[in-house]
Order: C-alpha cells, then sequence, then structure tokens
C-alpha cells in the first residue's frame, strides 16, 4: 500500500513550550488510523500542521505519489489538494440552508470566478440528495443548519466532508455529544469511507476506538508513545503509566 | 433546483417595480417635463440620494454580506467623482478660454489655448500647468475608464496587501479609514494637482450643453442615477443569490471554515472589496455632477462612517436595507441640515435642528444597534412573518462580521 500522507520529524514550540516533539508519522492511501492521548498531547496540533494552520519549527509533511511538500502550501490550497478536517465542535454555516452547506463543500472548481459564474445542475443536485441520504438528512435540506440539533450538524460536517471528496479525512472526535445509535451511524460512515481513502480520527472515547477496528497510535507530550493494534498499544506499559493508568 | 434569480428573490422585482414608479413619479412632477411641484434642485437631492443608495448597497456587499466592515469607501466614490470631473472641469475651461480667444485678432496657437486652460483651473492654487495626472482629461472616454480603474485599482492594491496579511476585523476598519484618511490629506496639498483644497467645481455644467436647462440636465442624471442603481442592485442580487453569495457569507460567519473547504478567502475578500470600490466610484461619478462641487473634505473619514451608519439603520445583510437606510437617512439628514425644521425653544435653550441633528443621527444609530439590529428593513420582516430563530443570543458564527441572532431569519 502506497504511503499518502508522511509526516517525520516536526516539532513545533508555542512561546518555549513544544507542543510537537519530533513526530514522525504516516498513513497509506486506504486506512483507518485513531489517534489517542492525554489532553495536550498535542492531538489537535498535529492537525493544526497537516492542514497548514500551524507551521512547524522544523520538519517535513509530505504528500501523495508526487512527494510535495504541504508546509508551504496555505490552508485552501492543501484542503484542494485533498485534505479534509473535522473539528471537533461542529462547524456549519448556521446562517444556510443544509443543501447550500453541501453544496458549498462539493468537490468543484474553487476559484472566484468559476464560483461566480456556476450554475446549479443537476448531477451536482443528485450529488448533494445522495450526500444527504448518507448522513440521513434527506428531509432537512431546506432547513437552515443552524436549526439542527447537535448530532445532525456533526452528521453534515461529516457529509460536507465527504462532499469535498478528499483522500485523506481528519476527524476530531465525531461522536461527542451523539447518542450510541448516532455514533454506530457515525462508525459506519467512517469505516465506509476508509475502504477508499485514508482516515484519521481523534477520539478520547476507547469503545468508540474499539468499533473503529483499525491501528492506532497514542501521542504523549508531543511524540509518538506507541503504535498498533488498540490491543496491543493498550498493553504497552508506557501507555498505561501516561494514559490509562491515571 | 434552477429557479431564475427572480424566482429566488422576489423582492428584487418588488425593488425594481418601486424605483421604476418612483423614477417615473418624479419625472412628472419636475419642472422639465411634469408639472413643476419637485423643484430641480430638489430633482438634484433626490439624484443624489440615488447616487448614495448606490454606493450603500456596495457597503453592503463588503460588510453585511462578507463581513469585511471597510470605513473607506467613501474614499473610492471621491476617487471616482474627482475622475468625471477632470473631464467636466477641463472641457467646460476650453470652452469658455475658447470662446474669449475667438475674438482676438490673431488666432490663439493651441499651446495657448492649453495655457490659457491651465490657468483657469490652477489659477487658484498658484499654477498654471497641467499635472501628469490631467493628462486624459481632454477625453470623456478616457475619464470614464478612469472612473472605474483608478477605484478599481486602489481597491486591489490595498487590499491585496490588507488581505494578503490577514488583517480582519477592527484592525482592518482602522487600516481602511488610514487610507481614506491619507488619500483625503493628500488631496488637501495644492500641489496634489487636483486643486486642493477649492477641489473641482461647476461640475453642474455639461461642455458644449450651455443651452440646455439645469432642469433638463438634473432629470438625465436623476435617470442615470436611477439606472445605476438599478442595474446595481440587479447584479448585487445576482451575486449573494448564487453559490458565490453562500461563500461570502460563509466568509462573514466563519472564515477558518470555508479555508478549509478549499475557497480562498482573500482571493474572494480581494474580488468583492475590488468590484464595490469599482461601484462606489460609479456611484460617486454620478453624484457630484449632481452636486456641483467635490473637494477633499468629501472624503474624510467621517464620510465613510455615516455610510456604514446609514446601512446598519437600513439593515444590513439585506440589499433593500441598505438602499433604504441611505436614501432615508441622507433625505432626513438633508431636511434637517437645511434649516427647514423648525426649532424648539425650551425657554432657557433653543434647540436647533441643524447643529442637533447629529446628535440625533448618533443616539439613533446607537438605539438601532441595540434594539433594533435589523434596522428599518426589519419592519418588513415584522409585515410579512420573518422571524428571527433563537439560538439564546448566540450570534450565527464566530467570525467578528458574522450575523447576530437578531439579524438572521429562521
Amino acid at each position: 500500500m502506497s504511503t499518502l500522507l508522511e509526516v517525520s520529524g516536526v516539532s513545533v514550540s508555542f512561546d518555549g513550550f513544544k507542543a510537537i516533539n519530533n513526530l514522525s508519522f504516516q498513513i497509506g492511501s486506504a486506512e483507518m488510523r485513531a489517534i489517542i492521548g492525554p489532553n495536550g498531547a498535542g492531538k489537535t496540533t498535529f492537525m493544526d500542521i497537516i492542514t497548514g494552520k500551524t507551521k512547524p519549527d522544523e520538519g517535513r509533511v509530505i504528500w501523495g505519489e508526487k512527494s510535495v511538500s504541504l508546509l508551504k502550501m496555505s490552508e485552501a490550497r492543501i484542503a484542494r489538494a485533498g485534505v479534509g478536517r473535522k473539528f471537533q465542535r461542529p462547524t456549519v454555516f448556521e446562517d444556510q440552508s443544509v443543501f447550500d452547506n453541501l453544496l458549498l463543500a462539493l468537490r468543484k472548481d474553487r476559484n472566484p470566478f468559476a464560483v461566480l459564474l456556476y450554475k446549479r445542475n443537476a448531477p451536482d443536485t443528485e450529488k448533494v440528495h445522495d450526500l444527504a441520504a448518507q448522513i440521513g438528512l434527506s428531509d432537512q435540506l431546506e432547513r437552515k443548519s443552524g436549526e439542527l440539533s447537535h448530532g445532525q450538524k456533526q452528521w453534515l460536517e461529516i457529509g460536507m466532508l465527504l462532499a469535498q471528496e478528499p483522500r485523506l479525512l481528519l476527524v476530531d472526535e465525531p461522536a461527542a455529544g451523539m447518542t450510541p445509535e448516532e455514533r454506530e451511524h457515525t462508525t459506519a460512515i467512517l469505516v465506509e469511507a476508509a475502504r477508499t481513502r485514508a482516515v484519521v480520527v481523534v477520539e478520547h472515547d476507547m469503545e468508540f476506538v474499539r468499533r473503529l477496528n483499525c491501528r492506532v497510535t497514542v501521542l504523549h507530550e508531543g511524540a509518538v508513545l506507541a503504535e498498533g493494534s488498540l490491543d496491543h498499544v493498550t498493553s504497552n506499559k508506557h501507555v498505561i503509566d501516561v494514559y490509562l493508568g491515571r | 433546483m434552477t429557479r431564475s434569480l427572480f424566482a429566488r428573490n422576489p423582492s428584487v422585482l418588488v425593488f425594481l417595480a418601486c424605483l421604476g414608479l418612483f423614477t417615473l413619479g418624479v419625472t412628472a412632477l419636475s419642472e422639465a417635463l411634469g408639472t413643476g411641484m419637485i423643484s430641480t434642485s430638489f430633482v438634484k437631492t433626490l439624484g443624489k440620494t440615488l447616487s448614495l443608495s448606490l454606493i450603500a448597497l456596495a457597503m453592503d456587499l463588503v460588510w453585511g454580506y462578507t463581513g469585511i466592515l471597510s470605513l473607506g469607501h467613501f474614499a473610492f466614490f471621491g476617487l471616482g467623482g474627482y475622475m468625471i470631473g477632470m473631464w467636466l472641469m477641463y472641457e467646460r475651461t476650453r470652452d469658455i478660454v475658447v470662446t474669449s480667444m475667438a475674438n482676438a485678432d490673431i488666432p490663439p496657437t493651441p499651446q495657448e489655448i492649453t495655457d490659457a486652460i491651465g490657468n483657469q483651473i490652477f489659477g487658484v492654487v498658484g499654477g498654471s500647468d497641467f499635472p501628469l495626472i490631467w493628462a486624459f482629461s481632454h477625453s470623456l472616454a478616457l475619464q470614464l475608464i478612469l472612473v472605474v480603474a483608478v477605484p478599481g485599482l486602489l481597491a486591489l492594491v490595498f487590499g491585496w496587501l490588507a488581505f494578503r496579511s490577514r488583517v480582519t476585523g477592527v484592525y482592518l476598519s482602522i487600516l481602511t479609514q488610514a487610507m481614506t484618511l491619507a488619500l483625503a490629506l493628500y488631496l488637501f496639498q495644492n500641489d496634489s494637482g487636483l486643486r486642493g483644497n477649492n477641489g473641482l467645481s461647476g461640475l453642474q455644467n455639461l461642455p458644449g450643453l450651455d443651452d440646455v436647462p439645469q432642469s433638463v440636465v438634473s432629470l438625465w442624471f436623476f435617470w442615470a442615477s436611477a439606472l445605476a442603481l438599478g442595474l446595481g442592485y440587479l447584479f448585487a442580487a445576482w451575486v449573494v443569490s448564487g453559490k458565490f453569495g453562500s461563500v461570502l457569507r460563509g466568509i462573514r460567519d466563519d472564515e477558518a471554515r470555508v479555508r478549509f473547504l478549499g475557497y480562498s478567502v482573500e482571493g474572494y475578500k480581494l474580488f468583492i472589496f475590488t468590484v464595490t470600490a469599482v461601484i462606489s466610484g460609479i456611484a460617486g461619478a454620478l453624484y457630484y455632477p449632481q452636486a456641483g462641487i467635490i473637494n477633499p473634505a468629501e472624503i474624510a473619514p467621517i464620510a465613510s462612517i455615516y455610510l456604514a451608519v446609514w446601512v446598519a439603520i437600513g439593515g444590513r445583510g439585506r440589499l433593500y436595507g441598505a438602499v433604504i437606510g441611505a436614501a432615508f437617512v441622507s433625505l432626513v439628514s438633508t431636511w434637517f441640515t437645511g434649516g427647514q425644521v423648525p426649532s424648539i425653544p425650551l425657554g432657557f435653550y433653543t434647540i436647533d435642528w441643524v447643529d442637533w441633528w447629529q446628535v440625533v443621527l448618533g443616539l439613533s444609530f446607537v438605539l438601532v444597534t441595540l434594539f433594533a439590529p435589523k434596522g428599518i428593513g426589519g419592519l418588513f420582516d415584522y409585515f410579512t412573518g420573518r422571524k428571527p430563530p433563537n439560538r439564546h443570543g448566540k450570534d450565527l458564527g464566530p467570525g467578528s462580521g458574522s450575523l447576530k441572532e437578531q439579524e438572521a431569519e429562521a
């Protein structure tokens, strides 16, 4: 399996505090990976680096078959290259309808002039309807997304992520605030997505991680502490000490 | 789902119909073509009001829809006015000079004519040579191009520098204020080439049309302003109703999210900033021939702040709100400052509205912001039953320009 993203020797510090310390990580083009770690382990900073929000002090972030560096690219260009991100709190455009939110995310030319001249067409409308069906929001398309419940917003955001057709999905605590049934649905969507693309899930909830049934990377103090199956890492002595033992 | 612009926005048709009726009504009551109930000077006031509504529309695009509180759009308005003013002044002065020299015994050479025009125009600032920026002033076509090109280019360069550095919120507002202040101070200088604080005057006279009375000219400009406002409104409605408008509102409410969707936020901001600057320039080019005079005081920072006040009072984030706000406030302002409102004697003090109008305006701005964030446009919601969402006091996004709960539609 080819490597889609390779992060090597990345460090970043904020006011002297090393948030990420010589971290290396890689993921294949169709793989699911869970990242766990205590608060302050650098999970969010790690995502910030990949998506271009934070520039690391040192290290490399290499992307795709052509091995381009993501470090010199803007957030928007990284997103266009195929990195999609879901935030911890659901962030959707609350003043706009579910339909408009999905349409906005649909993989299309992002150039201002192209967008200005964009005309809604049948294939795109159909795509939006398919996505809405997938995330269970078919009957909510005309509603303003600000009116949706917390769980529905989470799904809408997952739907927007899928609409972008990214090659790598970065998902921050997707199941937070969801009911057990909603969690199950979310798991199914993510597992399905990981058949064709790379999915990185940051999660606190061990039960959720277990259900994802994938390789797990444990972060601690900005570095990788252990990596492997969930059973493998949970039996690791270091991991027990810093994370599970508390 | 591919319904026409009008089907999606019935308010556009209503607005255009109202504007059309208003234009016809004023024409029918004008001195030139109608009963004469509306004086020529009031036709000019109405025409100016329409131009101000056009720039308010631009302000609404940039602030109400994109969340960029620009406090510098009157600079573009003024530049548009200066660009058309240069041609008007040059041509008019040339007409006068040529006529007066025609009686001379020896026909004047072109150089003599140019020198005489220069003397006429720049005598007040102690000069007679044409500065370089007047190079195109002999040509209406070129100056008309400059009406859109100069504000557009300034906005492009300024916006590129500001947005690229990710300056947002209050800092961007301050930066735009600094831009307009710098421009005004520059124009105040006598050697800026635009006659310093004298500005350009006599703009109400169209060169070569001396025998057309002002009552007719005023109607021409009134029609032109109405047409420009109508087209501007159509354009703005088209821009905000599609996917582009979706991106703009996304930037207003949550800029970072738009970026992570792959849209280059800076590019979109630059686009809308430049386009609205061009619209402002056109509005200015229509306004100042009706006002008759333009000087650097017009570009003073306070003018751009007024613009934001109009849009806020009218209701930002809805196009008709901006137009109504600008029209209402500027007309009421004309009324109050025109000395037509009777003073209120309180015995110990007399409230003179010419002085106190500013206080009323400031107060109403504060009150509208606090108690009726939807502005005058919100009255339409009241009649059509449009309700704001119940978000328990939460705004619609984390952006500094994002819509407030009461401003939005459920």
